[in-house]
């Protein structure tokens, strides 16, 4: 059980980075900083979070941070842990490093996943976390696999003829399940207390662990910035974006709603899907839409009833 | 060398104050110290004192997040004057 | 020792110590890593190895692990090459001294498993080190001295050390091994001038905008001029231990020739074969191997090609739309201030593993020859063992 009061007040993810105001991966690394149990390697994607908080010659970052390129965080990091490994054999006298991997979506779901499934599958022992706002949004909110269904983005854009994008999101715990791996949770930063345990728990993991937490956007989804974890809450309560974790081999619910809102209410809460409301009102892509969420919530309320 | 950075957290430098339009003001009568505004700012702007919550006004870019999550609506953003 | 040159590179880079081989199996240097795999699995060496899921990744562990301060080898070959592409110019940027045996193959399409330089040449400005071996001795000597020119402190640059694709890497070749204590005194451990170290916490791969990445860019051409020097250096060092010499080229009857050939890796055996019979029979010609073709070793080129009149330069790859192949661009460069050079015509032979006969060699020297007493360049190109 988390208890604020208690975290540490030291901020190894500085200000005066340059993410926008009210950008939930802000939220999100200061977030994931309390939950650290010692010494840590962070291993960035380019994405927003990296091309925002490391302008040179600045740096928001207190604790060794590398970015290499977009693709790659999860191969960067399997050479990483592997590297402390094979000095630690040869007598370096080092101690334990954590290793922390962090992409967007784009560099997880897409161009990324097969790093991602590579390092999965060979084993290394660092955690995972996909900061997920649901576009490719550093290039100017381009669609990704992570994109959900009739969402507007700028390579699925609500036209005349077709509604946002087409396509359904990706389901990413169920490829890191397929894996195999010990841990994979989704999160969301507006339950503060579920995701730092659940980055802790990760790290903890003797191997990959992937933790999938849903980033607010307010350029990209189009709200106000300062109803940023409103959204990420919003996506909660209506089934949107449920919270589990699949832990050896047994999913969880971490957050059972009882009594959601209708998924109606987190799409009409953002201009990405304001096309869906006006100037006709879409009653065939919302209950496509609810449908989905629906369809989902009890997918995985039986992969939790037979763990 | 290799644009490595060799000052950790040296963006405390750049001072992100003058990005806001808005500021948040906090009502200490009012405030509980529940630190939901402290755990869900993105720029840490909110210092933890004793008893209630200061701004860090170098850096909070006016964001509003506080203001709108916190549970005794002790925070209230005002227009930023120059 | 019998070794063939993958299984010579294998055998340097586990002296070597390395602490880490990221790398992904293709033809013609499976061997290396396959050697390599039965060293961990028989509890030779501390290395961890990384059984990565693409070249892509192959680099970008690599990397991940030269920034922890290890010592790290790799190898690849052609479309290995070519998948890494993007991150060649990142291990050059970050400065990491990564070592890589490239298994020289031609590039797709056509696909084509045989050796010629079009892979390692698609990567040549990539700001890595690149060295050119002549056979697996070569290949063996040189692994080790990479080592210890990337982790110069004047250098902290990746190097590709690149052998023939089975012409160098399955051929069995006698090759003097040194002692592992010899090896590892040589090398000593890696000392990282930056790393990721939690007790001194640094951000690498900075974004730099406009009025920043030009300075970095500087500071790798001021390395790469600073790299001759260490290899002489290092070179020097190597024979003390070995008794060969290497620098950044070789040449063989050069004092006196009027005709030469200049050529990277195994060609310049034969065409010193070939050179050596027909001095024999009174013709004047010469060789020039280049071991160090980036940084290409300008003072060196000229100094040799001061005296000869005609020059075939050999180039194993095509630049398409270029007037030359990539070599003889160099050489052109290289002798373009100079006020008395050779003539030169270009050679693009071997490609897809053509294979390049002694009497195709004598051809191009008797060319040469014709073209010094002339003084004229009839063919600029000439390609070699095509079917017209």
């Amino acid at each position: 059980m988390v208890v604020l009061k208690e975290l540490p007040t030291e901020e190894l993810f500085a200000s005066g980075h340059r993410l926008c105001a009210g950008c939930g991966e802000g939220t999100i690394n200061r977030m994931t900083m309390k939950a650290l149990r010692g010494p840590t390697v962070i291993i960035a994607a380019t994405g927003c979070n990296e091309v925002a908080s490391t302008i040179y010659p600045y740096t928001s970052w207190k604790l060794p941070w590398a970015h290499i390129a977009f693709e790659n965080a999860a191969a960067v990091a399997s050479g990483v842990v592997e590297a402390y490994k094979a000095m630690a054999r040869r007598g370096v006298k080092q101690g334990h490093i954590d290793v922390i991997a962090m992409a967007g979506d784009g560099g997880t779901y897409d161009i990324g996943i097969q790093a991602l499934s590579g390092a999965m599958e060979r084993g290394h022992d660092f955690l995972y976390i996909c900061v997920d706002n649901e576009a490719y949004m550093n290039t100017g909110i381009q669609r990704s696999g992570s994109t959900p269904h009739g969402a507007d983005t700028t390579t699925s854009p609500a036209g005349n003829v077709i509604p946002g994008k087409p396509e359904w999101k990706k389901d990413l715990i169920g490829i890191c399940a397929a894996h195999g791996i010990e841990y994979a949770a989704t999160a969301s930063p507006a339950y503060w207390n579920d995701y730092i345990t659940k980055v802790r728990k990760g790290i903890e993991v003797n191997g990959p662990a992937v933790i999938n937490v849903l980033s607010p956007c307010p350029l990209g989804w189009r709200h106000e910035s300062a109803r940023s974890i409103e959204m990420v809450r919003l996506a909660v309560e209506t089934r949107y974006f449920p919270i589990y974790e699949f832990e050896r081999g047994k999913y969880k619910l971490n957050l059972n709603i009882s009594k959601p809102k209708p998924a109606e209410e987190f799409l009409k809460a953002q201009g990405r899907f304001s096309h869906l409301f006006k100037p006709t009102y879409r009653k065939d892509v919302i209950d496509e839409i609810q449908q989905n969420v629906d369809a989902n919530w009890n997918r995985i309320l039986k992969l939790c009833a037979n763990s | 060398m290799a644009a490595t950075v060799t000052e950790p957290g040296s963006s405390l430098k750049y001072k992100t104050g003058d990005w806001r339009a808005f500021r948040p003001v906090v009502n200490k009568e009012k405030c509980v110290n529940c630190l939901f505004c402290w755990i869900y700012c993105p720029d840490s702007a909110i210092i933890r004192e004793e008893k209630w919550v200061e701004i860090n006004y170098d850096y909070c870019k006016g964001c509003g997040i506080c203001a709108h999550e916190c549970p005794t609506k002790a925070i209230t953003m005002e227009e930023e004057k120059k | 020792m019998g070794m063939t040159g993958d299984e010579a590179v294998a055998h340097a880079a586990k002296q070597s110590n390395v602490d880490i081989v990221a790398a992904y199996p293709i033809t013609p240097q499976t061997i290396i890593v396959e050697r390599f795999s039965k060293y961990v699995a028989d509890g030779e060496v501390h290395t961890g190895y990384v059984c990565v899921e693409s070249e892509h990744s192959a680099l970008s562990a690599c990397i991940g692990s030269s920034l922890t301060g290890a010592r790290v080898f790799t190898a690849t070959s052609s479309q290995g090459l070519a998948l890494m592409h993007e991150m060649m110019y990142i291990a050059s940027g970050l400065r990491c001294p990564i070592v890589m045996g490239v298994a020289n193959r031609a590039l797709s399409a056509p696909i084509n498993i045989h050796g010629d330089h079009s892979d390692m040449m698609g990567s040549r400005d990539s700001g890595w080190v690149q060295i050119y071996v002549e056979n697996a001795q070569e290949a063996y000597d040189w692994t080790i001295q990479a080592f210890k020119i990337a982790e110069d402190k004047d250098v902290q640059l990746p190097v590709s050390v690149n052998l023939d694709g089975f012409i160098i890497t399955h051929c069995m070749e006698g090759v003097d091994v040194l002692d592992d204590s010899v090896v590892s005194k040589f090398l000593q451990t890696r000392k990282p001038m930056f790393k990721l170290d939690p007790e001194k916490p640094i951000t690498v791969g900075a974004l730099c905008f406009t009025d920043y990445y030009y300075e970095f860019k500087r500071q790798q051409v001021e390395a790469f001029s600073r790299i001759q020097a260490v290899l002489d250096r290092v070179a020097k060092e190597f024979k003390g231990i070995s008794g060969r010499s290497y620098s950044a080229i070789e040449t063989y009857g050069m004092e006196d020739a009027e005709a030469a050939v200049l050529c990277l890796g195994s060609t310049a055996g034969t065409a010193r074969e070939v050179a050596h019979r027909l001095r024999a029979e009174g013709k004047k010609v010469g060789v020039v191997k280049i071991w160090l073709y980036r940084p290409f070793p300008i003072d060196e080129v000229r100094a040799a090609l001061k005296n000869v009149k005609a020059l075939a330069v050999f180039d194993k790859a095509i630049s398409f739309g270029a007037q030359y192949g990539a070599v003889c661009s160099d050489v052109v460069s290289a002798l373009h201030t100079v006020d008395k050079s050779p003539r030169i015509f270009n050679v693009i032979f071997g490609l897809g593993g053509r294979d390049v006969k002694p009497s195709d060699i004598e051809h191009v020297f008797n060319e040469a020859l014709e073209t010094a007493r002339s003084g004229v360049v009839k063919q600029e190109t000439l390609f070699l063992g095509v079917r017209e």
